[in-house]
């Protein structure tokens, strides 16, 4: 659609001020004859002169191509949506009925040329690379004409971007077959989609059925009928549009056929009741094609007969071999790079989808480490944190403000949530894993019920401020977005706070010590019990810190807990207890599986889920333990 | 020393066996089909709905209760077998109305057409019009009944089998159980696993060939069905506990490794509890989804299950009419109260709308059970009967456990 | 003579630490053998590899005439075996009576459709009386286990063993806790039992071992360091070494 390059051109020059041009009226008037009819073979010489004279000409240019130039009263005038103008002097023209001029395709292309020629060589930067993103989306042949009988670029930025379009234009519409086998294998291996695009027309095939080798075409392949790619009903198919046989009688029209010749509950000689076989219906659809009243139809064998004297191929539109031979190389090197990138995007998706998991379930591992309780509750913790975000986010409208708000305030939340939860309860079920787990979902059903109470069922938005917005893009095929490096940084700083508190402070010292054995600590002096409830605390407030990174990307309901619970006691089984490495590489290997069994059938999510949670079911016989097992006698308990 | 009769042992077989009979008969009686008619139909289909739950909660007990493992996927099997008679349903009752319509055509339609048209009416919603091999049989209703009880054992016994060998114990195995739930629930809601997506199964409550009976008497016919299962399999497990079996399960309960060293196979024990309640727990569900008209993924979300274990806990486990109560008595008053019938409590300045309020109570309720009543409902009859709790001082003590038992143990 | 139960040079090693280092180790069919040695000389991993509660890294065990190898067979297969094991500390099932936990251990076969159409019969019942008269324990069979003293748990789960007549008894420090009374009664029961059976008491206490007067054994990191009468070990300058002398 040059249309557009047109239109963007026509903005341009009418937007100059409008001033007299001599040398324009000049050209004008020797040629008038030829504007008015022009023809392709000599409308080159006048279309340069008329460039040659400046912004009025290349105005009057984009407006002839544009078929808005009209001829009244000997004048030529430029005519817009609400008016005319005087094409030399921009002068508003009013009261003229212009006759429109309607040059040819053949003519366009030479104005175009110009055109972009002119522009390409504008001495404004911007102008140029207008030029040349406009020529990259709907490049024609003549575009690739004056790019290359344009003058040097001097911008090595704008050079590079014109050779790199120049060499497309070439592999598309070079007249000479080498010069695209060069250009295209000089581009082999880029992944870009513009390369990508400009090979696949190259590549385009159409199938053909003849009995013998089709002469003089390029023949991508040929076919063998019934295998994967090619059905013998396809083949019918492609015979039956090509006139070669007649074509196929399907049940519906068979049945139709027949009840239209119902004669005294007769059909063709058959009873109607009988016609609940199918072996009947063909008698009597013979008997009536004998009788010549319905149309006849291939029979099995008659199909047959066609398909075996008759070869399928697959034949390039495009007539040279060299060429796509030469693409089809390209493009399986392009495909392989591209699949080296896909891998590359896929790890990158696994691994914040990984520190997804691994924020939502180290909370959850801590926990389950130090007390071997599960805390069903612990996805309402996470829950309760992204409304807390969405809570500061209501008071401070300030969005980056908010959010280095909510995550202390988060964590304070559920911190004391946790050490409540605690106190009251846990406390009182130590040593019975089974009623905890019990009485914790008693709970989190609780708090997911007070949370749609309090905040109603509809999602709430928690937005996150301008500078997360969009995505860090590597290129056409790798992209990841800030969100998500967000999200990634701060599992990283948990990580080495975590091990921070667990290595270097008497806090981390001591919840080591009640992990590996409880009784020797109490006999060391430290109180397991205020232990405990410090690690429950510190996990759950971990909890809320996930829920706002969570909640910046994710739906915030009350149900947002629901969706990451049970994955987080996958990574946390998967990982290993009682160890932050086996939470990592649980998280790790669950975000990775993931994402590749979710990249064998992107559509299909709940099937990837279903796959991965039957991977964990087995990988668990051979790991019971988890990847990381905790060691020694403490873990035979 | 003589062996009295299996009742004489176990008179509270006897009372649940009387109060179900006698409930059964007092709702025929009350039922517009068969009596006075002061029950509507949908209140005797809630409460037949119920006796299936309690049978679940049965099951539930068996393996929780007794065993000692926290399944939180027993629904599963409830839903398959759901799923299982609920195809029978759909298909021939599709067939019956397919058929009807087909033979307004002047031809006579032939086999394939007849099974194309039935496909094209179940699977059109989900985009298909052909019949996927899991329903190869559900035209059957012998074979679907069969597959009631077949399908969730056999997954009962391929994942018990992996799971109990591996030794997977404890808090692990209910997060796997939970998380096979979730696998299957996840599977089926994908439109091409066979079983329409998230649209589920519906119109189960019309069963082929009764058309002319209607729903009043159906109704409490499905209530006869559902007490005599319940009366039945209630008989079975109460049989299954009262033995030497009985003694052996709880035994695993209470120290596995002690009773691998008295040479009994354990995992052997924990499959076959296991595999038979998934069965009851099917035939139960097999019994309730006619009942309920429609069952989709959603019934088999982890959520489910673990409500089933709420109820066990509350009624009180370990004991299989504390079970039953729970289930019967918890889930009527959800529906009650979820149902938007209870009178709204007027707290001064407030008013509890218990729509809104009735998870809140549940949840707290529960939690307090867990706390304060550990053995549930049923700890009352325990205390009427006069059965003290032995002083049990929790398991051994000693350096691997922590100081905190010890102190337990003074308490 | 030859062995009921044989160990050859066994090695187990739990991240990096020897607990048993090339044990070799054999009793005969009727013998009573005390297994001595200090904390972590891996008296405790020695009974876990003979009952299969652990697996050995490298090495054999073989019970029985037809010398089978125990290294293939899961702790209940063992068990079945013939092979009997007493922990230190009395682990009985609390919740059921006594009556119910002697039931369970008589010998009988011990598969699950086996238990469940299992019916008690008059044999069983005198069978359960007679060994809850002979624990000392007849007053008390519809007790519920739980509800016993400490000294009755340890005779109940003794009580147990005998129930399953095993070939061979391991005895995790069965003096422990103990009365001087109970003490006495336990050893001359010891005594008895081996008179009919294998007999391993692994023990710290030292009087105890020797009013048991049998062939001592003494293990020390993992290995045996010495065998014979107590008081030939007691001789032995590195017994005294290692485990006396300190």
């Amino acid at each position: 659609m040059t249309c557009r390059l047109i239109a963007l051109l026509l903005n341009l020059f009418l937007a100059l001020p409008a001033a007299a041009n001599p040398a324009l009226e000049a050209v004008i008037a020797d040629n008038l004859d030829q504007i008015e009819r022009p023809s392709r073979r000599t409308v080159e010489p006048v279309v340069a002169r008329i460039a040659a004279t400046g912004p009025e000409g290349m105005a009057l240019l984009s407006a002839w191509a544009g078929r808005s130039l009209g001829l009244a009263d000997g004048r030529l005038v430029i005519v817009t949506g609400d008016g005319a103008t005087d094409a030399v002097t921009g002068q508003a023209v009013t009261g003229a009925d212009p006759k429109m001029l309607r040059p040819n395709a053949g003519v366009r292309g030479v104005i175009e040329s110009a055109l972009v020629a002119g522009e390409i060589a504008s001495p404004d930067r911007a102008r140029r690379a207008a030029a040349l993103a406009s020529i990259a989306r709907d490049g024609t042949a003549e575009h690739l004409a004056a790019l290359r009988a344009a003058a040097p670029e001097p911008d090595p930025a704008l050079a590079a971007r014109r050779a790199r379009i120049e060499k497309l234009l070439t592999i598309r519409f070079d007249a000479d077959p080498a010069a695209r086998v060069t250009a295209i294998q000089d581009m082999a291996g880029d992944v870009g989609l513009d390369f990508r695009a400009a090979l696949n027309p190259l590549l385009a095939t159409r199938r053909v059925a003849s009995a013998d080798e089709p002469q003089g075409a390029n023949i991508a392949r040929e076919l063998r009928v019934g295998s994967d790619d090619f059905p013998r009903e396809a083949a019918i198919a492609l015979l039956t549009a090509q006139g070669l046989v007649q074509p196929r009688l399907t049940a519906a029209d068979q049945r139709n056929a027949l009840a239209a010749h119902i004669v005294d509950g007769r059909v063709g000689g058959v009873s109607v009741a009988e016609l609940s076989d199918p072996q009947a219906r063909d008698r009597a659809y013979e008997a009536l094609e004998g009788a010549g009243t319905v149309p006849p139809a291939a029979t099995e064998a008659e199909t047959e007969a066609a398909l075996a004297g008759i070869r399928f191929f697959d034949v390039y539109a495009e007539p040279e071999a060299a060429v796509t031979d030469a693409a089809r190389a390209a493009q399986r090197g392009a495909e392989w790079r591209l699949g080296a990138m896909k891998g590359i995007d896929l790890g990158l998706d696994a691994l914040s989808l990984a520190s997804i998991y691994f924020l939502a379930a180290i909370g959850l591992a801590i926990t389950f480490g130090v007390m071997r309780v599960i805390n069903m509750a612990h996805g309402e913790f996470i829950m309760m944190g992204a409304y807390t975000g969405y809570v500061a986010q209501t008071l401070i409208a300030d969005r980056t403000l908010s959010l280095v708000a909510a995550l202390p305030l988060a964590f304070a939340v559920t911190f004391a949530a946790g050490v409540v939860l605690y106190r009251l309860v846990i406390r009182h079920l130590a040593h019975r894993p089974l009623e905890t787990l019990l009485a914790t979902f008693g709970v989190s059903i609780a708090l997911q019920q007070l949370a749609k109470n309090i905040f109603g069922t509809q999602a709430r938005p928690l937005t996150a401020p301008a500078w997360l917005e969009g995505a860090i893009t590597v290129n056409d095929v790798v992209s990841i977005s800030t969100i998500r490096v967000a999200i990634f940084v701060l599992a990283l700083l948990f990580l080495g706070l975590f091990l921070f508190i667990m290595k270097r402070t008497r806090l981390g010292l001591e919840v080591r010590a009640v992990t590996q054995n409880p009784g020797m600590a109490a006999s060391m002096g430290i109180n397991p019990d205020r232990i405990a409830m410090m690690t429950f605390g510190l996990g759950s407030g971990i909890a809320g810190i996930a829920g706002v990174a969570i909640g910046l990307f994710a739906q915030v309901t009350s149900e947002l807990g629901q969706q990451y619970i049970v994955q987080s006691f996958m990574t946390v089984v998967v990982g290993g207890v009682g160890n932050i490495w086996g939470t990592l590489a649980g998280a790790g290997l669950i975000g990775v599986l993931s994402k590749v069994i979710e990249s064998f059938n992107p559509s299909n999510t709940l099937a990837a889920q279903t796959f991965m949670i039957l991977f964990i079911v087995i990988f668990i016989q051979f790991r019971p333990r988890g990847i990381i097992p905790q060691r020694g006698r403490a873990a035979e308990a | 020393m003589t062996r009295q009769p299996f009742i004489l042992r176990n008179p509270s077989v006897l009372v649940v066996l009387a109060l179900l009979a006698a409930f059964t008969l007092a709702v025929t009686l009350m039922s517009t089909a068969y009596g006075s008619g002061a029950l509507p139909t949908s209140t005797v289909k809630v409460l037949g709905k119920t006796l299936c739950l309690a049978l679940a909660a049965v099951a539930m007990d068996l393996v929780w209760g007794y065993l000692g493992i926290l399944s939180l996927g027993q629904m599963a099997f409830f839903a398959l077998g759901g799923y299982m008679i609920g195809q029978w349903l759909m298909y021939a009752r599709t067939e019956a109305i397919v058929a009807a319509s087909l033979s307004g055509n002047p031809i006579p339609p032939t086999v394939q057409e007849l099974r194309e048209a039935v496909a094209n009416q179940i699977f059109g919603v989900v985009g298909s019009a052909d019949l996927p091999l899991v329903w190869t049989l559900a035209h059957s209703l012998t074979a679907q009944l069969v597959l009631v009880v077949a399908v969730p054992g056999l997954l009962a016994l391929v994942f018990g089998w992996l799971a109990f060998r591996s030794r997977v114990n404890g808090v692990y195995l209910s997060i796997l159980t939970q998380a096979m739930t979730l696998a299957l629930a996840l599977w089926l809601f994908q439109n091409d696993s066979g079983f329409r997506g998230n649209n589920g199964l519906s119109g189960l409550q019309n069963i082929p060939g009764l058309d002319g009976v209607g729903q009043a008497r159906l109704s409490v016919w499905f209530l006869w069905a559902s007490a005599a299962a319940l009366a039945l399999f209630y008989v079975l497990a109460a049989w299954v506990v009262g033995g030497k079996f009985g003694s052996v399960i709880r035994a695993i309960r209470d120290d596995e490794t002690r009773v691998r060293f008295l040479g009994y196979p354990v995992e052997g024990f924990k499959l076959a509890v296991f595999t038979l309640a998934a069965m009851i727990t099917a035939i139960a569900g097999a019994l309730y989804y006619p009942q309920a008209g429609i069952i989709n993924p959603a019934e088999l979300m982890p959520i489910a299950s673990i409500y089933l274990a709420v109820w066990v806990a509350i009624g009180g486990r370990g004991r299989l009419y504390g079970a039953m109560i729970g289930a019967i008595v918890v889930s009527l008053l959800s529906s009650w109260f979820t149902g938007g019938r209870a009178p709204d409590l007027n707290l001064p300045g407030y008013a509890v709308k218990w729509v809104d309020w009735w998870q809140v109570a549940l949840g707290l309720s529960f939690v307090l059970v867990t706390l304060f009543a550990p053995k549930g409902i049923a700890g009352i009859f325990d205390r009427l009967a006069g059965i003290l709790p032995p002083r049990r001082h929790g398991r051994d003590l000693g350096p691997d456990q922590g100081a905190l038992q010890e102190q337990e143990a003074k308490a | 003579m030859t062995a009921l139960l044989e160990v050859d040079g066994i090695s187990v090693s739990f991240d990096g630490f020897r607990a048993i280092n090339n044990l070799s180790f054999s009793i005969g069919a009727a013998e009573l053998r005390a297994v001595i040695g200090p904390n972590g000389a891996g008296k405790t991993t020695f009974m876990d590899i003979v009952t299969g509660k652990t697996r050995p890294d490298s090495g054999d065990v073989k019970f029985g005439e037809s010398s089978k190898s125990l290294l293939r067979m899961n702790e209940a297969q063992i068990a079945r075996a013939g092979i009997g094991r007493k922990f230190q500390r009395p682990t009985v099932f609390e919740d059921q009576s006594v009556a119910a936990n002697l039931t369970m251990a008589l010998k009988a076969s011990r598969g699950p459709f086996a238990v469940l159409f299992w019916k008690p019969s008059a044999a069983s019942a005198a069978r359960v009386a007679e060994l809850a008269a002979e624990v000392g324990l007849a007053e008390h069979t519809h007790r519920k286990a739980g509800e016993l003293s400490h000294g009755q748990k340890q005779w109940l789960e003794i009580g147990m063993l005998l129930a399953s007549a095993p070939r061979l008894l391991l005895v995790d420090e069965p003096a422990a806790g103990m009365t001087l009374a109970e003490r006495e009664q336990t050893t001359a029961l010891l005594v008895r039992l081996a008179q009919t059976r294998a007999v391993v008491v692994v023990e710290h206490d030292m009087d105890f071992v020797r009013r048991l007067d049998c062939k001592v054994t003494v293990l020390h990191q993992g290995s045996v360091l010495a065998e014979g009468s107590l008081d030939h070990v007691t001789r032995n300058p590195d017994v005294i070494e290692v485990y006396l002398g300190r």
